[in-house]
């Protein structure tokens, strides 16, 4: 019986409403195909149809999902699903790895931005006033206002300079706040002190939007940088590292950091060997492609050691834990990185160039313009403000901005595009490169095998008719070739692990395997599969791995460029000659070792630019004086890298490289629009005739024109 | 001259207000989705 406990219950009966769930969970997930509302709309919809799912809500700068839901069993399965019949690529993030981002330095930067603008706007209000001549007791007026609204604004908005410009000094160096900060400082002193004494002139106004202004680069290249390290801890976040441990009989799954010495860990058929171990239960093969880059798969029995990345291509097998933490392979590579790293010679940006220019040459100036106008006039209070005046005109708003703002568009640009830039100085790196050097597997290739060879029509409607029923990614080349042929009955199948598989097709005995199972001998340089029908001859098929359809396209532009393209691959020298061939790449070195890609990429200088993914490519990636990975590379791969490109379109690589180039052609020029107000406006100053109107329209004038300049890059 | 004695404290006043709605935006996490702000005024949402 209802229950009229309020006006509502009448429309609503109190049954109808669902207790809410105590629990909150939250779950999410990068979909970075994400770009427009009409997805927004979809994924939310779609989303919060599924049972359990309380909200769904998309952030499209971020391109993430965040989900709240109430816990239901498989919710992230299902969230996968839902997204994946929307049309939409989706990973889980590791919450964990998320959590640990806090963002406060980016919202004490945009508190000050805000609190800096509002007193710029007021100040410069009253000071108009002032320029259109109030005069006495109201134009003293209007500066104690100034006064009162100005100084504990610039105490607090230009903490950051003040901050950064102390601790360069305490280690007796000049960085580009250093100036800023004295000339911040010096307008707010000497507006003070001409307040105090009825002055004509108070710079109020410009030390605010001096703050301004430069407050406003500093928060755009903070946020590019806190876009790049989000997009960095999301890449790692998507590794989500668990392991299948093996306990009394009992699976459970377990964060691989939890592991220990001696566990037993399940590989099932298909997954990545979580950890270095040995082979305690089972046989098979592994892909060892995104540890060494060869194609062909490694065969393992029990006893064999196996490396954590590489794929188990044949049935589960059981691995005893042999290494953790630092003694695993991978820390072997990290430290081989690290090593990279270190020997790496330091870059010195474009804005740290200006700024060794900059900084000790406008004190410089202003203690020139002090002293000289000392010696002339003999009043100090005058001589100050000159000095001043030069300080402040000369603007580096404009220099402040420039970099920054030009960083932010083009990475704006590339995010758009698909592309990551996990370093700052990177698109001006990428502009020296004249040789590109290539992995192969991988990078190049997709890792999934083709067919090449088949010995005919009869053995391949035979050889794919038993082989739909299993999960080797050769059986699924095969019946990938098969495509539209009829596939016949196979009746007694038998799947033998490390040699193949057999069975009844058409009444015949057919056999699909190894070389050595089949008792012939193997071809050198493919990676094959035989077929045996009865008694007959066995026949071969050969594979090799499918090249990316964008690989083609890159290196043609690459060389159009006129830069040089070389290939280094961990795979056999004919494998790689043979790709190298249908590319049209010259230079093709096979068999290499990770620390001889190293070795090869270093002696190339500071002038070459990576790419690769696996974790022989890693130590490369670091070393180079570029480098890119593909989505799909190794997570330590990525970390080395300089780009990422999200979108599995190797042409984003040319992309890059005339991006780099407009970039740094933008930058140069609002250097150079910066340079040019300072040449008109500093005779002005030093001469004695800057007022504060003059500082203001100069600082806005030329801080609009090197924003407007970066803009352009849209247009790249 | 004496009408500015109230003027400017009262736009100041006005401007402050601006200024306090702008530190409740940012706590509010309004700036969080910038481009997600941007395309949901062109959501169609179900009318009821």
């Amino acid at each position: 019986m209802t229950n009229i406990a309020c006006p509502a219950c009448v429309v609503v009966p109190p049954e109808a409403i669902e207790p809410t769930s105590l629990a909150n969970h939250s779950l999410q997930v990068t979909v970075p195909t994400a770009h427009c509302v009409g997805c927004i709309s979809k994924i939310e919809r779609g989303l919060q149809q599924i049972k359990g799912v309380k909200s769904a809500r998309v952030n499209l700068s971020l391109k993430r999902v965040q989900i709240q839901h109430d816990n239901p069993p498989d919710i992230e399965e299902k969230v996968l699903n839902c997204l994946d019949n929307l049309g939409f690529a989706a990973h889980i993030l590791d919450s964990k790895v998320l959590e640990n981002t806090t963002d406060d330095v980016s919202k004490g930067l945009l508190i000050r931005l805000g609190v800096a603008g509002f007193a710029a706007m007021n100040v410069m209000l009253l000071s108009v006033s002032v320029w259109a001549g109030a005069e006495g007791t109201t134009r003293d007026f209007l500066h104690w206002i100034s006064a009162a609204i100005a100084l504990p604004t610039v105490a607090y908005t230009a903490q950051p300079f003040f901050k950064s410009a102390w601790s360069a000094l305490r280690i007796r160096q000049l960085n580009m706040d250093v100036p800023i900060s004295l000339a911040i400082l010096m307008a707010a002193g000497l507006s003070l002190y001409e307040t105090i004494h009825s002055g004509e002139h108070a710079y109020f106004d410009a030390a605010l939007s001096l703050t301004f202004f430069l407050l406003a680069g500093r928060f755009l290249d903070y946020q590019t940088r806190a876009k790049a390290r989000s997009a960095a801890v999301e890449l790692t976040a998507l590794e989500v590292s668990r392991a299948h441990r093996l306990k009394n009989g009992v699976v459970e799954t377990v964060d691989v950091a939890d592991l220990k010495l001696g566990d037993h860990v399940m590989v099932r058929s298909g997954e990545r060997v979580p950890v270095d171990g040995t082979v305690s239960k089972g046989i098979g093969e592994l892909d060892v492609s995104l540890l060494t880059g060869e194609t062909m798969p490694q065969d393992i029995a029990e006893g064999d050691q196996v490396y954590s990345g590489t794929l188990n291509l044949g049935q589960a097998l059981e691995i005893s834990v042999s290494h953790i933490g630092q003694g695993t392979k991978l820390a072997e590579i990290t430290a081989l990185v690290a090593t990279a790293e270190a020997s790496k010679t330091k870059y010195t940006n474009l804005a740290d160039k200006a700024a060794r220019i900059y900084a000790p040459v406008i004190h410089l100036l202003a203690l020139v313009a002090f002293v000289g106008w000392y010696i002339y006039s003999g009043d100090a209070r005058l001589s100050v403000g000159i000095a001043t005046a030069v300080l402040i005109i000369t603007c580096p708003c404009a220099l402040g901005l420039a970099v920054p703002a030009v960083m932010t568009a083009a990475s704006g640009k590339l995010f758009r595009l698909g592309v990551l830039i996990r370093n700052g100085d990177a698109l001006e790196r990428l502009v020296d490169v004249d040789t590109v050097v290539f992995d192969k597997t991988g990078t190049l290739t997709t890792g999934q095998f083709k067919i090449v060879q088949v010995p005919s029509d009869q053995h391949l409607q035979l050889a794919a008719s038993l082989a739909v029923y299993s999960d080797h990614p050769l059986s699924k080349a095969i019946v990938k070739q098969s495509n539209g042929t009829k596939l016949l009955k196979a009746t007694n199948i038998r799947e033998l692990p490390g040699k193949g598989i057999e069975g009844i097709v058409n009444g015949q005995k057919i056999k699909l395997g190894r070389a050595d199972w089949l008792k012939v001998t193997p071809i050198k340089g493919y990676v094959q599969t035989w077929v045996q029908i009865d008694d007959e001859t066995s026949k071969v098929f050969t594979f090799e791995d499918t090249l990316k359809n964008t690989a083609q396209d890159v290196i043609q532009k690459i060389k159009n460029r006129g830069l040089k393209v070389v290939m280094l691959s961990g795979d056999t020298q004919e494998t790689t000659d043979r790709l190298a061939q249908k590319l049209g790449v010259e230079q093709a070195i096979g068999d290499v070792l990770p620390e001889e890609k190293l070795a090869i990429v270093q002696s190339f200088g500071d002038t070459v630019l990576m790419v690769g993914d696996g974790l022989n490519d890693t130590a490369a990636l670091a070393a180079a004086h570029v480098s890119i990975s593909p989505a799909a590379a190794i997570d330590a791969a990525r970390a080395a890298s300089d780009f990422v490109l999200i979108k599995d379109d190797l042409t984003l690589i040319d992309k890059c490289i005339s991006l780099s180039g407009f970039s740094k052609r933008l930058m140069l020029q609002s250097f150079g629009v910066a340079a040019g107000y300072n040449a008109i406006a500093l005779p002005i100053a030093l001469l004695g005739f800057a007022t504060p109107l003059l500082a203001a329209l100069a600082m806005s004038a030329s801080s609009i024109c090197v924003s407007l300049n970066a803009l352009r890059i849209t247009r790249g | 001259m004496s009408v500015l004695v109230y003027l400017v404290p009262i736009s100041l006043f006005l401007g402050g207000i601006g200024l306090l709605a702008f530190f409740w935006a940012i706590k509010n996490k309004q700036f969080e989705d910038p481009e997600g702000n941007a395309a949901r005024i062109l959501m169609d949402d179900d009318e009821q």
